[in-house]
């Protein structure tokens, strides 16, 4: 008797072929997506921004300046690009770090004059004299301030041998009471051929790897949330709102479905109220209810992780009803192209997923691939978080929001356009 | 009266409450409306007879403005069908229960009200009104899926009547509800007639359309086949002949037979007959004991509309 049950879920199931069809494709979908984030299908590997100031211009730096730029997993900046391709004056130690703060760049390596004069620490900063390196990073990402902190050492060693082992013997020297004349005399033979080989590296050949350690003394600084006592509460409040608030706008626009499927929306159309009045109220209401959504979620991150939620009010309003109208809007696209509630959940569930996987609610957006970061951009996830990172991380005023504003009420008004027009079905036999 | 002729109107200078004018609506292949016209006066009840998917549905949701006809025109108090003043103008019933089920029935009379651009006062009067009428004011703030069948299906004309209509289309409203509230939903239309409403009441059960409606147009594949009251259907198919129903026992061969060499038509055991008078029954059975027959029932009817839609399609109205 076991059979017949299952034959029957079979035929149902057969029917329902859009479903059917999903219930395969959203699980390769989705292995796609973790496979070229994760695994080793990159198309370009993911390279770390980073500004570099070189105030000091000495010789040391200008070979540390090279060698960090010939870096591969690091993309040096040395000024601001500009769209007409004009000639922009190189970055300062002011502009820089305003660049960190308003998110530009990850990180910033201001190198202060006088650097080159002693740029070896040997491990003791405090026994270094003279300025040292400025590392500025912003908060939201931790990984980056490291690894351009791992490969500035790496390129210490390999980019300024030299320098590196004229210090080093200065350093014995004065810590062993001086060399005798046999030891000095050697010395001087290793250094000769270093500057050899310095001369052959300017020319072009590959930098040597030499020893490691933690020789050059940095001072690292957050400059965007260094107050914030919960550095990733804003960012994921509005990530994980985000995804919730889209599985919630489709579930509550399906009630089109059902009123389809009732007659009721046959009924509400032969009274007074018309196709666009209908959805024009249904995205209202969808709007309002993402919106309370949204509201709930950081007055809880405010009363628990003591987001900052009272001195970001105005910005929290225009992007939780931005975020909001343009999720609710998505919704109703869904409900309109789909003809059952089986097929809007299947269908809104992989639409769901693949834009919170690559608009960067389930992982940050920074540490994808360049080309799934550009994709994100197609997502509503991904200017909602920009923009309530904008407002609770870098504490930016409202008027900077118009960007991500603009783009999620033009999404909002190109999906409900189409959600108009598909919706005509519904209209008239 | 030919399904197509003109009425004479008593309000000569107002719009009728409904003209439809050699309408026309097909879904791909199929043909559900056929060319059809009627008119309908103030106060008028109209029943539309006819089997499943006759096209009494598409007509009247053409009627209501859901349907474009392919050809043809619907007006609703001179206004064309689904415009702003006929939707005002008219109430629509649908066979399906369209309601709020998470809704109160006093909810769901507010929603629809407002649809219509009800408020206040007027909105509360036409709600109290209408759940009076569908005898549910004991049951006005249960929720709608917690209602009976038959509560249900009067909340569903209810909803339809909440903005005070002058032309209702009641499409199927008994369907699949127990005796009694079909009885209950009798009462309700009579109560709308007495008003003066003016109603389109469609319906398979042949009953429901002798007893509510002044007029019945009879259709089938989607035309309308014959449109009066139901003396002049009958009395046009039947003039004065009346149906004999006998019930006969015998071998299945002699009894088709016998039957046929009378010009009857048996189904399942029993005869029917047509008759000129009904003192031609006794001629009628004469040697029905003799070809070996036994009769065990017999009745003399007036023919009714199951037997005019038979005599004019030569289908059961059932099947």
């Amino acid at each position: 008797m076991i059979i017949p049950i299952v034959r029957t879920a079979l035929m149902a199931l057969r029917r329902d072929r859009p479903s059917l069809a999903l219930s395969f494709i959203l699980p390769i979908t989705f292995f796609s997506i973790f496979a070229v984030v994760f695994g080793g299908r990159h198309d370009s590997v993911p390279r770390i921004s980073v500004i570099l100031v070189n105030e000091d211009q000495s010789q040391a730096s200008r070979q540390l300046v090279q060698s960090l730029q010939r870096e591969g997993s690091l993309d040096v900046t040395t000024r601001p690009t500009s769209k007409d391709k004009a000639a922009q004056p190189d970055y300062t130690a002011v502009t820089a770090e305003a660049a960190v703060k308003a998110g530009d760049i990850p990180v910033a390596l201001i190198i202060p004059r006088g650097w080159g004069a002693n740029p070896i620490s040997f491990a003791h900063q405090s026994s270094k004299s003279g300025p040292t390196l400025q590392l500025l990073y912003d908060a939201s990402d931790e990984i980056a301030p490291q690894m351009v902190g791992g490969l500035l050492q790496k390129a210490a060693m390999t980019g300024m041998p030299l320098t590196m082992a004229e210090q080093g013997i200065q350093y014995t020297s004065g810590f062993i009471g001086g060399l005798t004349p046999e030891q000095k005399t050697r010395m001087d033979a290793n250094l000769a051929q270093l500057r050899n080989l310095e001369s052959k590296q300017a020319a072009g050949a590959a930098p040597a790897s030499s020893a490691s350690g933690a020789l050059i003394a940095v001072q690292t600084r957050s400059v965007v949330g260094e107050n914030k006592r919960s550095p990733m509460i804003s960012y994921y409040a509005a990530a994980i709102g985000v995804m919730f608030l889209l599985f919630t706008a489709s579930g509550s626009s399906g009630a089109l479905l059902d009123e389809a499927e009732s007659g009721t929306l046959d009924r509400v159309l032969s009274s007074r109220i018309t196709m666009t009045g209908l959805l024009a109220g249904k995205l209202l209401f969808n709007t309002l209810l993402a919106f309370t959504q949204l509201a709930v979620m950081f007055l809880w991150a405010w009363a628990v992780y003591h987001l900052d939620l009272p001195s970001h009010i105005l910005g929290f309003l225009v992007m939780g009803l931005s975020t909001a109208v343009a999720v609710a809007s998505l919704g109703m696209l869904l409900a309109s192209l789909c003809h059952t509630r089986a097929q809007l959940g299947a269908v809104s569930t992989l639409v769901i997923l693949i834009m919170s996987s690559i608009g960067g609610s389930m992982f940050p957006r920074p540490l994808m691939p360049e080309s799934m970061q550009k994709a994100g951009l197609f997502t509503i996830n991904a200017w909602a978080i920009d923009g309530f990172t904008k407002v609770f991380w870098r504490d930016l005023p409202v008027t900077a929001l118009w960007q991500q504003v603009s783009v999620l009420l033009a999404i909002a008004i190109v999906l409900f356009s189409l959600a108009r027009r598909i919706a005509r079905r519904w209209e008239h036999a | 009266m030919s399904a197509n002729s003109k009425l004479a109107d008593p309000t000569a200078n107002s719009p009728l409450p409904l003209e439809v004018d050699a309408l026309v609506k097909r879904f791909g292949q199929v043909l559900a409306v056929d060319s059809i016209s009627l008119q309908l006066r103030s106060g008028e009840c109209l029943g539309l007879l006819g089997p499943n998917g006759a096209g009494k549905s598409t007509l009247i949701r053409a009627i209501a403005g859901r349907v474009i006809p392919d050809s043809g025109r619907v007006s609703v108090f001179g206004s064309a069908a689904g415009s702003p003043a006929a939707r005002a103008a008219l109430g629509w019933v649908p066979q399906d229960l369209a309601l709020y089920p998470r809704l109160s029935a006093r909810e769901n009379l507010s929603s629809f009200g407002r649809y219509y651009g009800l408020a206040g006062d007027k909105l509360e009067q036409s709600i109290a009104w209408c759940l009076k009428w569908a005898a549910l004011e004991d049951r006005a703030g249960d929720l709608t899926r917690n209602l009976s069948g038959g509560m249900k299906r009067r909340l569903n004309m209810a909803a339809g009547l909440i903005h005070q209509p002058r032309l209702v289309l009641m499409d199927e409203p008994t369907v699949g509800v127990d005796p009694q509230s079909r009885n209950r939903i009798f009462e309700m239309i009579a109560a709308l007639r007495a008003r003066g409403m003016t109603i389109i009441y469609t319906t398979h059960y042949m009953e429901e359309a002798e007893r509510l409606c002044d007029r019945i147009a009879i259709v089938d594949h989607g035309r309308i086949i014959a449109l009066d009251t139901r003396d002049a259907l009958i009395h046009n198919s039947f003039a004065s002949r009346s149906q004999v129903i006998a019930r006969l026992e015998g071998p299945a061969g002699k009894v088709s037979a016998w039957v046929a060499a009378r010009g009857g038509r048996l189904a399942d055991s029993t005869a029917e007959f047509t008759i000129e008078q009904p003192t031609q029954v006794a001629g009628l059975l004469e040697g029905a004991a003799d070809a070996g027959l036994e009769l065990i029932d017999l009745s003399l009817r007036r023919p009714n509309l199951e037997s005019v839609f038979l005599h004019l399609t030569g289908r059961e109205l059932r099947d």
